[in-house]
């Protein structure tokens, strides 16, 4: 496999400078051009266009079927979902945090993910959930959760989570054009952070890819969504002290890009897995798995991880010492390469 | 809230109409037609039971005493509805048409068994409590977006009531005016809490006060009063006029399932002067003139022999596929899952 610093295809099309919420905004808008099917639910999306904005003007263009302003209702939103999907329709549920996802969770486990297989695929409910998640922007408590474990866990339904603003809108429109259930989580850290080109239209980012952002030969830093700085910022001072790293984003969470993970950790010998969710029962343990499986006799050093505390997200006040940091991420670094 | 919500009926426990404008609407076709429903899933109940004694099935949860309220629901519906039933309304949706040894294989452990028919919109039973009430409100809410004329039917017990997705359920359908029907068994338990530790309403009906929704009280065990006031609760969600709920009072006669024992938590003789729906209709029967021992003696037979022949269909079905694990998960399956299939399939090959 060519191992090259992935290229992003050749887009027919302009390009336009965009944050990663405006890119959200504009797939969900290209989405709704291109297929009628598609019907956007959530809380506040329609007329206030969304507590981040990522709805913006969408309900003015599309009328109030379409981007509909639901009740008060996490469950009743995918509930709901669930026999508009079975009924033809593609729902993008928007659930406003993702630490507001719980209420839905019964819906997503005992029928969004199973009912698939459950029915032999006679029926399925296929529809994007989307749910801004992580810390660090100063947000009360229990808006600040990283949940991806929950539903990786969980069979049958797909977990993306893209890192900028050109893979948020690349990686939506193939979500929505999915025929399974997608976990799409959103790095509200992210949404405002940097701008890149984008292009206009459509575009898809295939799902169950990551991407390697950074070529080294030393030691593979491995991240997604708002860590995927964190890991770049660690990786760069990495440099500066003659430690190559490579950075790989791995933008869907399931399925696992395995093949990606192996070919890095194979030449590189060593890994930092990088997440803000809690250690125990986290998506680093898979990772760590899938290391295992395919990359044992390469490896150099234990690996390593770097992820949020066991203890449930904080209030603000402390939600930096929770985080994990280019500080920690480094050290972790020079633990694996002095082993 | 009793006087708000009076348990409306056609007939009384001896099979007399209450009402005599209703004589002309119950002909002798529906009379049948509900005579024979009845009887096939009360057939059908008690041979399940049996089965699953003799371990032929798995546990089984009886719906014996409520098959006026699933007969003359079921019958309000036409193709193109949607049935969103519990795990308790088999005889619902066997009254509608789902297929009787899929129904039989589904109770033993088959994933075959919630396949419907082709053309009949019927849900897989939901097993966790309430969670098929906002389903039924999304599916119908698509039908309006269509601008079909179909409608959704939710079915749900007295305990679902109590939880979350039945109030989120019937919100969405109020606020988007759905044509749903939320259709209420009430048959006094939930498991083993009877009614008045569910809550402290006095009704179920009063419940869609809050919504704003149009709510009716009736006697479940009446299989014409069951009929009727579904087929305006239908007509009035075809219409255009939006969701009702329907508190249809009957009562289980049986367990919860057959994993469960209701001497622990039924009073000695409860429930005992209840006039089964099916006894009722008898007399019904008997007192119109509808009652013809040759007609009910072939139908009788009819569905004892479809009954055993459904049995006979279920206990020769090939084996469970193990394929079947892991082939539906996804629309195409990761690689990874396609590996622990084969490695799996190989296994058992080797074995």
């Amino acid at each position: 496999m060519d191992l090259k610093v992935e290229q992003k295809p050749e887009v027919n099309s302009k390009t336009k400078q965009m944050t990663m919420i405006q890119a959200i905004n504009d797939g969900l808008k290209t989405m709704l051009e291109l297929d009628e099917k598609t019907i956007l639910l959530g809380e506040d999306i329609g007329k206030n266009g969304g507590v981040f904005r990522a709805t913006e003007g969408l309900q003015e263009v599309f009328g109030e079927d379409r981007v509909v302003d639901t009740p008060l209702s996490e469950s009743g939103i995918v509930g709901t979902s669930v026999g508009l999907a079975v009924n033809g329709f593609k729902p993008v549920a928007e659930m406003q945090f993702m630490g507001f996802i719980y209420p839905a969770y019964d819906q997503i486990m005992t029928h969004v993910s199973r009912l698939r297989m459950k029915t032999l695929g006679h029926y399925s409910a296929p529809m994007v959930i989307r749910a801004p998640y992580g810390a660090g922007i100063r947000a009360p408590e229990i808006h600040s959760d990283s949940a991806e474990a929950l539903f990786t866990h969980m069979p049958g339904v797909k977990v993306v989570c893209p890192a900028t603003p050109y893979d948020a809108k690349g990686l939506l429109i193939e979500s929505i054009e999915d025929p399974d259930p997608v976990i799409f989580m959103e790095p509200m850290r992210s949404y405002r952070a940097k701008r890149e080109d984008v292009p206009e239209g459509k575009y898809n980012v295939e799902i169950g890819k990551g991407n390697k952002v950074q070529e080294g030969t030393d030691i593979t830093l491995i991240a997604w969504g708002a860590m995927v700085p964190v890991a770049e910022q660690a990786a760069k001072q990495a440099e500066e002290q003659g430690v190559s790293c490579e950075v790989i984003d791995l933008r869907t969470l399931y399925p696992l890009d395995r093949e990606l993970i192996a070919e890095s950790v194979q030449k590189t010998g060593r890994a930092v897995i990088v997440h803000e969710a809690h250690g125990t029962g986290g998506l680093g343990n898979d990772i760590l798995s899938v290391i295992n499986d395919t990359s044992f006799l390469y490896l150099r050093s234990p690996i390593e991880r770097v992820t949020g505390f066991d203890v449930p997200v904080p209030f603000f006040s402390l939600e930096d010492h929770y985080l994990p940091t280019a500080k920690r991420v480094l050290e972790s670094i020079y633990k694996s390469v002095n082993f | 809230m009793e006087e708000q919500f009076p348990i409306k009926k056609v007939m009384d426990d001896q099979g007399n109409l209450i009402d005599s404008s209703y004589e002309e609407k119950i002909d002798e076709e529906l009379v049948r037609t509900m005579y024979y429903n009845m009887l096939r899933i009360r057939t059908f109940d008690r041979k399940a039971i049996n089965l699953q004694r003799q371990g032929r099935i798995g546990t089984y949860p009886p719906f014996e005493g409520q098959e006026a309220s699933q007969v003359g629901s079921a019958l309000a519906l036409k193709d193109g509805d949607w049935m969103f039933p519990t795990y308790r309304d088999h005889g619902a949706t066997l009254t509608f048409g789902a297929d009787m040894v899929r129904t039989f294989l589904y109770w033993n452990g088959r994933h075959e068994g919630v396949v419907p028919p082709k053309g009949k919109n019927i849900f897989p039973a939901a097993v966790p409590i309430a969670t098929q009430i906002p389903h039924a409100t999304g599916t119908a809410w698509a039908e309006k977006r269509k601008g079909t004329t179909n409608i959704a039917l939710a079915y749900f017990g007295d305990g679902a009531t109590s939880e979350g997705d039945f109030h989120e359920g019937l919100n969405f359908a109020s606020v988007f005016q759905t044509p749903t029907v939320f259709f209420n068994q009430n048959n006094g338990y939930a498991i083993s809490v009877p009614i008045e530790k569910q809550m402290n309403s006095k009704t179920i009906a009063q419940k869609a006060l809050a919504y704003d929704m149009p709510s009716v009280r009736i006697d479940g065990n009446d299989c014409f009063s069951v009929y009727f006031e579904m087929e305006k609760a239908v007509n009035r969600a075809r219409e255009g006029s939006g969701p009702t709920l329907i508190e249809a009072v009957t009562w289980r006669t049986g367990a919860h399932t057959t994993a469960d024992d209701p001497t622990k938590y039924r009073p000695d003789g409860q429930g005992e002067e209840i006039v089964h729906p099916l006894d009722r209709l008898e007399m019904f029967m008997k007192n119109y003139g509808h009652w013809n021992e040759e007609w009910i003696s072939e139908t009788k037979e009819k569905i004892e022999n479809e009954v055993e022949a459904a049995v006979e269909a279920m206990e020769n079905s090939p084996k469970a596929n193990p394929a079947d694990l892991f082939d539906y998960v996804f629309e195409q399956n990761p690689e990874h899952l396609e590996e622990q299939k084969d490695q799996y399939l190989a296994q058992l090959k080797g074995d």
